[in-house]
């Protein structure tokens, strides 16, 4: 039982569910600080109100990202979490870890920190909560001695994140892992020192099914994708029907474009129509699989709703081969024109979608040096918004 | 007028947050405008590069208030030790 009388938070530990209260008990025996987290925590309950303060200029040195100062505002009562930095850890990308590193990350958290931790974050990032502030520098020292670096916080490039993509998946259009560690290590500067107006995350999915929520989430999402058709093993699709799937009802009936058919003897698909939304593929596995001639979609302008509402991201570049090194090198200079634009234009706490929002999709187009294509819709499966300058300068001269 | 080392870009960076400090919360963004106002031919590198001497050497710290900020070091004022 907690040392704290804390009757409301016992009543969580009667649910069927696992508790995080009933794992705080247990961290209080070593943790003074986890016992006055609990008290913090019955008081806010009672109260209904919070008593963290957030934000100030707590950091390790030379870093603007990485450390969120957390203070709370009932020090004389609960002195041991008078400070309760959280500390956002660069994850290793897709999440694999050794049992080693793991445990070299738990004891470093057990030695500077309050041992609990939140794995993962919303973002991404490995997330240990609770370090009081002649803490936070030790503690860094330690974790980049043992290979690990702060992630993103505040106005800067958040952490990038990807889905296992050619690890373990067979969907992954491109090598989703590399280019994220690719670009974690290209864009230290803007993780590091938070230079712009807000936040900007990229994700990478490695095919449609967006396993890490990109379209919705990211600043910048990169969706893998393929220029061919869907591969068809229709002796495999024969196989589905006789295993008792209802072909007709569970693929061709829920494909949004309806670009299926099924005569019984096998599957025809009009790939011309096809929408990429990876029902069909996710439905019979054996049977289908992304084309052969795969890359990316870049997508541009996703948020959850904090300042504004929540936005989806609109595509930025209908295709790219993320196998060539020359198109990632031109994928790096488009984001330097895009940061550099948002940076001239955009206004505090606005992210990029928002700015998109503001001035226009064919003013923004304009800003980066990007040319308008047809591809580019403002939602999936919707029509193009863009128009095109070349032809309103005719009309003009008409 | 000639185009400003970093050192300099960074003394003069310096010198806009001290004197907004208290008044108004300035961003990285804020700081590379007003030099490449006065300075067009320096570009945005080079003031990354100016801030970064600055932060590195401990003459301003990054701070959050909703947004990233840089100001000069001092107390934490939530801390209240």
């Amino acid at each position: 039982m907690a040392k704290r009388d804390t009757p409301m938070l016992d009543e969580l530990l009667k649910g069927p569910y696992p508790s995080f209260v009933k794992e705080l008990y247990k961290v209080q025996e070593r943790k003074p600080m986890v016992q006055d987290l609990l008290g913090q925590l019955e008081d806010s309950y009672e109260e209904r109100i919070g008593h963290w303060k957030h934000g100030g200029i707590v950091g390790v040195m030379g870093y603007g990202g990485g450390v969120i100062g957390r203070y709370s505002d009932l020090q004389e009562k609960y002195p041991a979490v008078a400070h309760f930095h959280t500390m956002r850890i660069n994850q290793p990308a897709a999440w694999f870890y050794t049992s080693d590193a793991l445990r070299t990350l738990a004891d470093i958290w057990e030695k500077h920190g309050s041992g609990l931790t939140n794995m993962h974050g919303s973002t991404g990032d490995i997330v240990l909560l609770g370090c009081k502030t002649d803490d936070l520098e030790p503690c860094f020292a330690d974790l980049t001695a043992a290979g690990f670096d702060l992630g993103g916080s505040g106005s800067c490039m958040r952490t990038p994140s990807c889905c296992l993509g050619k690890a373990r998946c067979e969907w992954a259009c491109y090598d989703t892992m590399k280019l994220c560690y690719e670009f974690t290590q290209e864009f230290q500067d803007e993780l590091h020192r938070p230079a712009f107006p807000y936040k900007f995350k990229f994700k990478f999915s490695g095919c449609p099914n967006d396993c890490v929520a990109s379209i919705a989430r990211a600043d910048m999402s990169l969706i893998g994708t393929w220029k061919d058709e869907i591969q068809v093993d229709q002796a495999a699709v024969a196989d589905y029907a006789k295993g008792g799937m209802d072909i007709v009802s569970d693929v061709v009936m829920n494909c949004p474009s309806k670009c299926i058919k099924y005569n019984g003897n096998g599957i025809e698909i009009d790939d011309h129509e096809c929408v990429h939304c990876m029902h069909c593929i996710n439905a019979m596995p054996k049977a289908l699989a992304p084309g052969k001639e795969r890359g990316a979609t870049i997508l541009l302008g996703s948020k959850a709703p904090i300042m504004e509402g929540a936005l989806l991201s609109s595509v930025l570049v209908p295709f790219i081969d993320l196998n060539d090194e020359d198109e990632i090198e031109d994928l790096k200079e488009l984001i330097g024109n895009i940061w550099d634009f948002w940076d001239e234009h955009g206004r505090n706490r606005e992210r990029v979608g928002e700015l998109i929002q503001r001035v226009g999709m064919a003013t923004f187009l304009d800003g980066i040096g990007l040319d308008p294509e047809p591809e580019m819709v403002s939602a999936p499966r919707d029509n193009p918004y863009i128009f095109f300058q070349d032809e309103e300068e005719e009309e003009d001269d008409e | 007028m000639g185009t400003p080392s970093i050192p300099e870009i960074a003394e003069e960076m310096f010198q806009m947050v001290s004197e907004s400090m208290g008044k108004k919360n300035l961003k990285a963004g804020d700081l590379t405008k007003a030099i490449r106002q006065k300075y067009p031919e320096v570009d945005r590198k080079t003031c990354k590069l100016a801030l970064r001497e600055l932060m590195d050497n401990g003459r301003c710290v990054y701070a959050y208030f909703g947004g990233s900020y840089i100001q000069l070091p001092h107390k934490e004022g939530a801390a209240n030790d």
